[in-house]
């Protein structure tokens, strides 16, 4: 029992087919069998097209499996959906232009019915966790992406879920903004203390934020190595140029080339896999 | 959260000033569009029947002023009524089509078909319908022009939501009924603002338009225009589409006044440079 208490997502014999066009059905995952553990964060990296998407929201009861069992903190996905276990960080920060920043971080709230005293307290400490102090009273389009997506991040911490599923939620952002965004989401992480599953494609960053890299293959979507980033913690601005750092990542990148991702790989990713391997050398 | 109390935006009264400039350019077109019409008909000696003067319009507007006003308020509650019962089914209509999607997909084709009939080709048939004198058969002309731009609108808005917001929703185990309340009606309602502008000009045509085809004299701006063209008083027809074009007008003003208020959070209402 305390193994299992100790597991935030457990996946057995996962599977999604979709129907495509002509009968001819697609695999998008292929027998996933994943363990979290409660305060990890695992990020899932693979080309575009090898389900990682598809994966956290087969954990997030968003799409149905057409196969295996899921469970969220020791219960099927769909209970946990419907016990709010989770927040959620879309790309898109999907912030609601009619409601101010405090109203959008209020939103689940709201829909728990908590009261108005209580949830103005909790919006002003999560806007204080991801320093957007003031800004309550803005509307979401006169912030930056970079804050926009802060923002949606508060959302998701505001009922304190156990668990945090992101889906490539620094994708859209510059590379600096994405790098300073990645330092906070440590800083928020270790206080926080809610399990993290985090897709990206960026190698850099899956090594830098992740305890571990579950790397995926493309059609039928597979696990295809679990590399384990055993970098010190906390992780600051010099772990990015540790040797340990760039060993990491050449070695997630094999993982990537081994299961068949290298010509797959997606633009962004072949690109800074370049840049890399220049700084490598 | 003081929801109620809003600072006053930086900025607001810099856009207010502006946005009196801009008015400026739009009066002296209408001042001296005026004025060019009424030197022209005088300089080239236009026939009265062809093209009344300015001043000869007013001097029949003020002959005319109590059956105008009567017949112009008759004829404004038609379109108001026709505007009313029109935007109502059409938005509830809309939320029907986008709740249940199987029967929005296979009822669209046809509205959107619907759409392009010549609605007022109807009125001879609404008056025998609902009586030559009976003001619901204007009525339903003009509500029947209003149905279509606005559901087609709302249902374009209550549909055309980023798919991550209601994964969101989802992920908060919401339903149907908070999903439309929190994500798809307040997402909709700059498309159904936009319906509505439209459905106020076409409330005014629809109920002018079906007075044509008959009905109580007393209450009929369309009646006077047509009758006193038929005995060539120009300037008097001419009068009656002033007022009609003065209660479109307001109409319009009113609903954009509304949007105003109502999509204030909107960025094309307050302005992307406040950013």
């Amino acid at each position: 029992m305390s193994a299992l208490a100790d597991v935030a997502v457990s996946l057995r014999g996962v599977s999604k087919r979709y129907a495509g066009r002509a009968g001819r059905a697609v695999d998008a995952l292929s027998s996933i069998d994943l363990d979290v553990r409660a305060g990890e964060f695992v990020s899932l990296i693979g080309p575009s097209g090898c389900g990682k998407s598809t994966l956290l929201r087969v954990i997030g009861d968003l799409i149905a499996p057409t196969d295996g069992e899921i469970l969220v903190n020791g219960k099927p996905a769909h209970q946990a959906r419907l016990d709010r276990d989770y927040g959620i960080v879309f790309q898109d920060p999907v912030l609601y232009d009619w409601r101010t920043v405090g109203r959008n971080i209020a939103l689940p709230l709201e829909m728990l019915r908590w009261d108005r005293s209580t949830r103005a307290a909790r919006v002003q400490e999560m806007l204080e966790l991801v320093e957007l102090t003031g800004f309550e009273d803005h509307h979401p389009w006169q912030l930056s992406g970079g804050m926009q997506q802060r923002v949606s991040i508060a959302r998701a911490l505001s009922l304190s879920p156990a668990l945090l599923l992101m889906d490539e939620p620094f994708g859209a952002l510059d590379e600096m903004t994405r790098e300073r965004l990645n330092i906070e989401l440590l800083r928020i992480w270790e206080r926080s203390g809610s399990t993290v599953v985090f897709v990206t494609h960026s190698i850099t960053e899956a090594v830098f934020l992740s305890t571990r890299v579950v790397v995926m293959s493309s059609r039928p979507g597979r696990v295809a190595a679990v590399v384990d980033i055993d970098l010190p913690q906390p992780r600051e601005a010099e772990t990015r140029v540790a040797p340990r750092f760039f060993e990491l990542v050449t070695l997630v990148r094999g993982r990537l080339r081994g299961a068949g991702a290298e010509l797959d790989v997606g633009e962004a990713a072949r690109e800074e896999a370049l840049m890399l391997a220049e700084e490598e050398r | 959260m003081s929801a109620i109390i809003e600072p006053v935006p930086p900025g607001m009264f810099r856009r207010a000033g502006r946005r009196a400039s801009d008015w400026i350019p739009a009066a002296v077109v209408l001042v001296g569009g005026v004025a060019l019409w009424q030197i022209l008909v005088d300089a080239l000696n236009i026939q009265k029947f062809i093209l009344p003067t300015p001043t000869e319009i007013i001097t029949a507007l003020r002959q005319n002023w109590n059956t105008l006003r009567v017949r112009g308020v008759a004829t404004f509650e038609v379109a108001l009524g026709g505007f009313a019962i029109g935007v109502g089914l059409g938005m509830l209509v809309a939320l029907c089509l986008a709740r249940w999607r199987r029967l929005g997909r296979a009822v669209l084709p046809y509205a959107i078909a619907a759409n392009a009939i010549p609605i007022i080709a109807f009125a001879p048939i609404f008056n025998n319908w609902f009586g030559l004198l009976n003001p619901v058969s204007k009525m339903a002309i003009a509500s029947v022009i209003c149905f279509f731009p606005v559901m087609i609108n709302s249902l374009r808005g209550l549909t055309s939501v980023h798919p991550s917001s209601i994964e969101l929703m989802r992920s908060y185990a919401a339903g149907e009924a908070a999903t439309f309340r929190r994500v798809r009606i307040p997402n909709s309602l700059p498309y159904v603002f936009s319906g509505l502008k439209v459905a106020t000009v076409l409330a005014m045509i629809g109920a002018v338009v079906s007075q044509y085809f008959g009905g109580s004299r007393t209450t009929s701006l369309g009646l006077f225009i047509k009758e006193n063209t038929a005995e060539a008083r120009f300037a008097q027809a001419w009068a009656a589409i002033v007022v009609a074009s003065v209660l479109g007008v307001g109409l319009y003003l009113t609903v954009a006044l509304i949007e105003r208020f109502a999509l204030r959070w909107h960025p094309s209402v307050r302005g992307r440079q406040e950013r």
